[in-house]
């Protein structure tokens, strides 16, 4: 797969001779900012994210470094605490609920789909507008006095603290709006524009993947949206809905949190299976393993993951009836999820394994994310999570699950869809050494934290004991060499822009329709709608071209 | 397919559109239909006014209240919305939100019930 | 100039399949050029314009919950500050939205049969109707202002719902003959006075403390202030407030459909952005059918 030898000349595709190619069409700032091209979008999204997901990881180092040593190390407790809640705020709003959705979604879905663009491309470009806002409101309260409740928002503090909570939650409000339009566009373009020949079950699984992220995002993000004005209404007006003073009820904020912020993060896992189903099936060279079971276990997923919110408030006073059904149903989401992963597996088995970049992300995807899923099962068990809440073992498990699974996807996806995006191939060298370096970082991160969690040491905290600080010191050297992976990941996707080797129009020899156009795609996408008469895993008809360094029809007629 | 229809018809100013007119993209409404829907409306909300001078205890009166509103809902969404003559999807789509929206309320109130009693309880100890 | 940020891109169709499609986007300038008839994009839009109801019914939903919660835990909150509402206007209100509703869904068909007049006067009308009710609303909101009767802690109203004509209509005029009697200004004091005088209308209000202003002491066989009635109010203002900013948002939609309008855009090939305006206006009265009975018809 990886060939040296061609040469920028004679593998320009014809879309970059012509000026076709959507990266060129058109010149110009305005251009780019008044756009209606799904495929300009989801790089000017990717773009964003990218720099969120620094911002972000740049708190987090600071969160490491000060936990270095036991008391102070580089900042004070109320710094602390505001640089914490930055660190979640910023990740989840900005980067991890819009980021394989948004960045990754919005360019490939109507590829995938074999459509022109996705259903509503003003709706979609106003989503890109209301994140680009969302995130100012974001940096709003980071420079006046940066809100320090948590990314959780817990009332009674919330209400009462004086740091900059309402641009935050404003922020957060906006961003929720950016999700909900994704959503909605999603939905009705998967509903609506698919070509003939594109039935429900020959759709590739990313897509049904964003399906059930979007209904995910239509029907949970609205109720955040009504807390987090519920908050900032008791906060300016002091309407009294959590103030047990006037009658309210501080636990009712957590029923409505988590009403969404469960669902939530199976907005921020789904896409992350929906892309490690495309990249196991196409590197093993081998139809997936159970097409139907995967496809249907996203919507189950989407649908359960509305009933358990109730086991992020098992220690809050929640009456043991209700904790028992939300430990029950938790068990119960477990089952699609496994359905998944043992998919993935049989996949491969006796295939013909390829370890390109984008498939050994997706295996470091799989090891991690086992982790993380199956410490969310003990922690769904209510006797053990009376010892777990609010300790290291939940930020392991929802770091494992999130950075190990949503974020080690996304990487996935980027580096899989990179060449169709940018027309260039990365150098593969580099990309191997970055994952092996991250995979390292983030178990040295996380792994420690599980067992500084059993040990009794508690989130957010700033202080701690002795006894503790060893594991703290391999974590926060985790989070550095995660630091170093991430830098190198950066350094050769950027040189690959100028640098790499022009892509061709399917290097890794997948099936799904966005490599049928060229790489990059006309800003078109499609001529016609293309002709659709078999499943999206069928490898047999694509043949290696070491010349082109990547793979072509047998019954090639170019497109 | 419409490939050749006149982007501005003609302006048709009898009450009823032919249903079968094959060019049409959408059922155009009656305008007896929309009086009629709108009649019922407003008798309905003199109704639900009237009802409340008639006292059948809180829970029922709430019930009479809320069927009322449910019958107006019903309707709206039905004519006025035309759901009556649009792709059952998009009912579906609506009933769906219906749906989670009662999940929501009945689990959190199903919890609140729980340990409201604690809290009325220390009220009624403070008040001794 | 930026092609794609046109309403259509421009083709290329050097095979035949192309062409039908590009006759039929020549043909209507409203038709994107990623829908193949204006029929499909029409749909499109409809199932779009749904599922972003969904968002606003699941938004509502949760302040619909506070209400279900608090009301099924202390009815006797909702019973005592129902007399500070006024059924009329609320009444009022519920027909002025439902008025408006009709001639929405009545510009749809004018769109539908290219009634260009038509559909020009019930765009005004709606507009003009829901303005209306922005009307009442203030005055009912100001005059709530006068009386100090606020949501949260600003909860300090000038009389005590036995006090109100509203009152006095359903429970004779006796009630109000002791209105000028001292303010008990001990809250120790008030609560052992109450329980014994409590009318037996307030169950499972142990004391008659509100939540920041000590009550007036009700004369006897008269409604006692139950505690914390502020949560009526935080809960009316927010729910016909957040109401009250979709209307606004209704007008200012519907102003925008106004100028489309005028300007000719609308015909029986391309009428879907009335068609969606209206949809997110009958939900608006939607919403209003269900607070009018919860918030002003409560007995």
């Amino acid at each position: 797969m990886t060939s040296p030898s061609a040469t920028a000349d004679v593998l320009a595709t014809p879309s970059e001779k012509s000026g076709e190619n959507y990266l060129v069409h058109e010149k110009g700032i305005l251009s780019w900012l008044l756009t209606l091209d799904h495929k300009r979008i989801g790089v000017m999204y990717l773009m964003c994210v990218l720099g969120a997901f620094l911002l972000g990881g740049v708190f987090a180092l600071l969160v490491r470094t000060e936990l270095f040593t036991p008391g102070r190390t580089i900042v004070d407790h109320d710094t602390y605490n505001q640089l914490f809640t930055l660190h979640g705020a910023v990740m989840v709003f900005l980067v991890i609920i819009p980021g394989i959705p948004a960045a990754l979604g919005n360019f490939v879905l109507p590829l995938q789909l074999g459509a022109k663009d996705v259903a509503f491309p003003r709706l979609n470009l106003a989503s890109w507008y209301l994140w680009v806002i969302g995130a100012l409101f974001m940096v709003v309260s980071l420079i006046t006095n940066a809100a320090d409740t948590g990314w959780t928002f817990y009332t009674p503090y919330s209400t009462v603290t004086t740091t900059s909570v309402i641009p935050a939650l404003f922020g957060a409000f906006i961003l929720g709006f950016s999700s909900i339009f994704t959503g909605m566009n999603f939905i009705t373009t998967m509903h609506k524009l698919r070509p003939p020949g594109m039935t429900w079950f020959r759709m590739p699984l990313f897509l049904w993947a964003l399906y059930s992220t979007a209904v995910i995002q239509v029907l949970a993000t609205p109720v955040l949206a009504i807390t987090l004005l519920m908050l900032i209404v008791e906060r300016v007006v002091g309407i009294g809905i959590f103030d047990p003073a006037l009658g309210g009820d501080p636990v009712l904020f957590q029923h409505f949190f988590w009403f969404y912020s469960h669902p939530a993060v199976y907005i921020m896992i789904v896409p992350a299976f929906g892309v490690v189903s495309e990249i196991f099936p196409t590197f093993s060279r081998k139809r997936i393993f159970g097409y139907k079971f995967i496809a249907l276990s996203s919507v189950a997923i989407a649908i359960l993951g509305f009933l358990v919110w109730g086991h992020h408030m098992f220690t809050s006073g929640q009456s043991v009836v209700a904790a028992t059904i939300f430990s029950a149903i938790t068990f119960l989401i477990a089952i699609p999820t496994a359905i998944k992963v043992f998919n993935w597996i049989a996949t491969m088995y006796k295939g013909r394994i390829h370890l390109d970049t984008p498939m050994l992300y997706a295996l470091f995807f799989l090891w991690v994310f086992t982790i993380g899923g199956l410490t969310g099962v003990f922690l769904g068990v209510m006797s053990v999570d009376i010892h777990l809440h609010d300790t290291y073992f939940v930020v392991a498990h929802f770091h494992y699950v999130m950075m190990g699974g949503s974020i080690t996807a996304f990487l996935a996806g980027v580096h899989y869809w990179w060449p169709k995006m940018t027309g260039r191939m990365y150098d593969e060298k580099l990309g191997r050494i970055a994952c092996a370096i991250l995979f390292v970082g983030l178990n040295l991160t996380f792994f420690p934290q599980f067992i500084l969690g059993t040990r009794g040491m508690p989130r957010r905290y700033y202080n701690y004991l002795e006894e503790f600080q060893g594991l703290h010191q391999l974590s926060t050297i985790g989070a550095f060499t995660m630091g170093v992976a991430f830098a190198l990941t950066a350094v050769y996707l950027l040189r690959s822009l100028k640098k790499g080797r022009v892509a061709p129009a399917n290097p890794w020899g997948a099936n799904t329709l966005e490599w049928r156009t060229p790489s990059p795609p006309a800003y078109y996408n499609f001529h016609n709608p293309p002709e659709v008469t078999g499943g999206p895993y069928e490898y047999a008809d694509w043949v290696y071209n070491a010349r082109v360094g990547g793979y072509e029809r047998k019954t090639s007629d170019g497109h | 397919m419409a490939d050749h229809e006149n982007s501005h018809a003609t302006p048709q100013s009898g009450p009823e559109l032919s249903a079968s007119h094959h060019d049409e993209i959408a059922h155009v409404t009656p305008v007896r239909l929309l009086l009629g829907v709108w009649g019922a409306l407003m008798v309905l909300t003199v109704i639900t006014v009237a009802v409340t001078t008639i006292d059948f205890g809180p829970r029922v009166n709430l019930v009479i209240a809320m069927a009322i509103a449910t019958i107006k809902a019903g309707l709206v969404v039905t004519y006025f919305m035309h759901l009556r003559w649009d792709r059952p999807f998009n009912t579906l789509v609506f009933l769906g939100s219906l749906l989670f929206v009662s999940l929501f309320i009945s689990m959190t109130l199903f919890d609140k019930s729980e340990y409201e009693p604690d809290i009325d309880e220390m009220y009624l100890l403070k008040g001794q | 100039m930026a092609q794609s940020t046109a309403e259509q891109l421009p083709h290329h169709a050097p095979d035949g399949d192309g062409h039908a499609h590009d006759a039929a986007h020549a043909e209507h300038p409203f038709l994107a050029h990623h829908f193949d008839t204006p029929k499909h994009q029409f749909e499109s839009g409809k199932l779009g314009i749904w599922l972003f109801l969904v968002t606003e019914v699941l938004f509502f939903g949760g302040l619909f919950c506070a209400y279900a919660i608090y009301r099924s835990l202390h009815p006797e909150i909702f019973v005592y500050a129902h007399y500070y509402l006024d059924t009329f206007w609320g009444a009022v209100n519920t027909g002025v939205l439902i008025v408006s509703s009709l001639t929405a869904a009545w510009a749809v068909r004018n769109a539908q049969l290219g009634e260009q007049k038509k559909l020009i006067t019930n765009i005004i009308v709606t507009i003009a109707l829901a303005c209306c009710f922005l009307c009442v609303k203030y005055v009912e909101y100001s005059h709530k202002f006068h009386e100090h009767i606020l949501p949260g802690r600003h909860f300090n109203p000038t009389h005590e719902a036995w006090e109100l004509e509203s009152y006095k209509k359903t429970h004779g005029e006796h009630a109000g003959a002791h209105g000028e009697e001292a303010t008990a200004h001990d809250a120790a004091g008030d609560t052992h006075a109450a329980p014994a005088e409590a009318a037996p209308a307030a169950p499972g209000a142990p004391d008659a403390q509100g939540a920041t202003a000590e009550a007036k002491k009700p004369p006897p066989g008269a409604l006692a202030r139950p505690r914390h009635v502020s949560v009526f109010f935080s809960i009316y203002f927010f729910m016909t407030g957040l109401h009250g900013v979709h209307v606004v948002a209704g007008i200012i939609t519907w102003l925008w459909i106004l100028r489309r309008a005028v300007r000719g855009e609308f015909g029986p090939q391309y009428f879907g952005a009335v068609d969606y305006a209206a949809l997110y206006w009958h939900l608006v009265d939607l919403i209003w059918i269900y607070l009018f009975p919860l918030l002003y018809l409560i007995h």
